[in-house]
């Protein structure tokens, strides 16, 4: 409960959380939220200015941007936090049977590791679409391939250090299952270790399947995405700067929540960081209360 | 009840190719009969830690058995509701998510005992650390060392076994909190029966509490020893100790 206060008591993380969560509903709700169908085409509202119909107006096929921004959070967003779901979650799976049974297994899953990630991420994603094909699914499964191998360093590293604790061999010494232990006594410690791991990759992620569809290896035309629109409106740089606007601002803006939502978890989970302003308040206090019942000389 | 018989361990030294190990246990064998309290009694590095997660069951030995009702005591089953322990570093002795009422009831719960049953019987434990049933709703961070132990003490009480194993439980608490613990072990033991095997650097407290000692050095047994004996060890090495202890 303190962690979360100490959440929304960091202005910086509050809006961030407020952004992202409502990027999120946005994107789940798009077929309503969005005022026009995005993939309607307009010829004859070509680069139109912004309108009451259409309110970021108009792109190079006269289809409504703001509703294209809409249906291109779930590819951008809510697709790359699927993919960061599962490899997060294989990860963790590896990174505990690594760290919690130690010996040989560990050796051999950190090996595999090892050789995951030695290969430079962006060449492993475009050898699996040169294999696999463009698309965005693809790139997803790449994601997915390529992240376990880190998360699992991390969770292995993090249950490594819980499972030596003396909780966990008072468990052991009582006969409780490994699983049991695993459940109840290193998953909840290992959490914050995950939830910033994983928040910390996702801004990345999702900068690097925007990246992916701007060079239009991703998703496909009609359909909308950040990276793709950026694209089009890369064509009509020079005459028409404004187009890039949209697209380019939201990127920014969400990636950016993300990160400084990443920091304020990190430090909200680790006291030794929390040497924040509510602290120092509270201390001031503390001296404040002590002058007034004259403790201090 | 508890029969160790030329047990070895080794942990290795080396990254995954190599073959350098050290040897913490050399063919140790002793029987621990039921109720009484045997202490082991060893310096820092003379693998009294390493006999301890052997004797209860987390780690296994290379070579040798260990067996408690004659059953390994390797299989969980075995040693379910028979051997249970106290720690020594009471900062991460329990889960600090956890209240001390779900502390204790881990070992109630496989009892399979009504919610109110659980509840008044941890009242009961507590109480009979010591402790008030106002603690049932703390974490472990409210909680100070003395206290945390007392805690320890009833969750290892709490699942019945004659036998509890006591990893240095009072090293880390300071002098007077080290005596009143003890003085709590002591009278523990005679009200339930139980019988301890005292891990321990410490033969002044071995000598409080112990019925028998064993001195370990450098992974072996130097001598096995009543208290009333004592004086009268024949090893050198026990010798010294006691010589030490004296001074």
């Amino acid at each position: 409960m303190k962690r979360l206060r100490y959440l929304f008591n960091n202005k910086l993380a509050a809006l961030s959380l407020i952004l992202i969560s409502a990027t999120f509903i946005v994107g789940i709700f798009a077929p309503w939220m969005a005022p026009n169908d995005p993939n309607e085409v307009h010829m004859e509202l070509r680069f139109a200015s912004p309108s009451w119909e259409f309110l970021l107006g108009n792109d190079h096929l006269g289809r409504c941007v703001l509703s294209r921004l809409i249906h291109g959070i779930r590819p951008s967003v809510l697709w790359v936090l699927a993919a960061l779901f599962v490899s997060a979650g294989l990860g963790t799976i590896i990174g505990f049977i690594a760290g919690y049974r130690r010996g040989r297994i560990d050796s051999f899953l950190m090996r595999i590791c090892d050789i995951m990630l030695s290969f430079p991420g962006y060449v492993m994603i475009l050898a699996i679409i040169g294999i696999l094909g463009v698309g965005v699914e693809n790139i997803l499964l790449a994601f997915v391939l390529i992240k376990w191998a880190w998360f699992a360093r991390i969770v292995r590293t993090s249950v490594m250090g819980y499972a030596e604790l003396e909780y966990v061999k008072f468990s052991k010494a009582l006969g409780v299952g490994n699983l049991r232990i695993m459940r109840t006594h290193i998953l909840p410690v290992t959490l914050p270790d995950i939830a910033v791991a994983s928040s910390s990759a996702y801004g990345s992620m999702v900068l690097q399947i925007s990246g992916f569809s701007f060079l239009g290896l991703g998703i496909q035309a009609p359909h909308a995405e950040w990276g793709m629109m950026l694209n089009e409106a890369r064509e009509v740089m020079f005459s028409r700067p404004e187009m890039m606007l949209a697209p380019g601002i939201m990127t920014v803006v969400f990636v950016s929540a993300v990160n400084f939502f990443a920091d304020a978890i990190q430090v909200a989970l680790d006291p030794k960081l929390r040497t924040n302003s509510s602290n120092r308040k509270y201390q001031s206090a503390l001296v404040a209360e002590k002058m007034r019942r004259d403790e201090v000389a | 009840m508890l029969v160790v018989n030329g047990v070895y361990k080794s942990y290795s030294r080396g990254g995954m190719f190599s073959s350098d190990r050290q040897q913490i246990l050399r063919d140790v064998s002793f029987a621990y009969k039921q109720g009484e309290c045997l202490g082991i009694i060893g310096e820092s590095g003379s693998g009294k830690s390493t006999l301890g997660r052997l004797l209860l069951g987390i780690e296994k030995p290379e070579r040798g058995t260990i067996t408690l009702h004659g059953e390994s005591v390797e299989n969980r089953s075995s040693r379910r509701g028979r051997i249970s322990a106290v720690f020594q570093d009471y900062t991460s002795s329990i889960n600090p998510y956890f209240t001390v009422e779900q502390a204790i009831l881990e070992p109630l719960i496989r009892k399979r005992n009504g919610r109110e049953v659980n509840r008044s019987k941890i009242e009961r434990l507590l109480c009979q650390v010591g402790l008030s049933a106002s603690f049932c709703a703390k974490y472990p961070h409210e909680l100070s060392g003395g206290q945390i132990q007392r805690v320890c003490i009833a969750r290892a009480i709490a699942t019945e076994s004659s036998c509890i194993l006591l990893d240095e439980a009072i090293s880390s608490l300071d002098g007077s909190v080290q005596m009143q613990v003890l003085q709590l072990l002591k009278d523990l033991k005679d009200t339930f029966q139980l019988g301890y095997l005292f891990i321990t650097h410490d033969i002044q407290a071995a000598a409080y509490l112990c019925d028998r000692v064993l001195f370990l050095r450098s992974g072996q047994i130097e001598e096995i020893v009543d208290i009333a004996q004592l004086r009268n060890v024949q090893s050198p090495y026990a010798q010294k100790l006691i010589r030490m202890m004296m001074n």
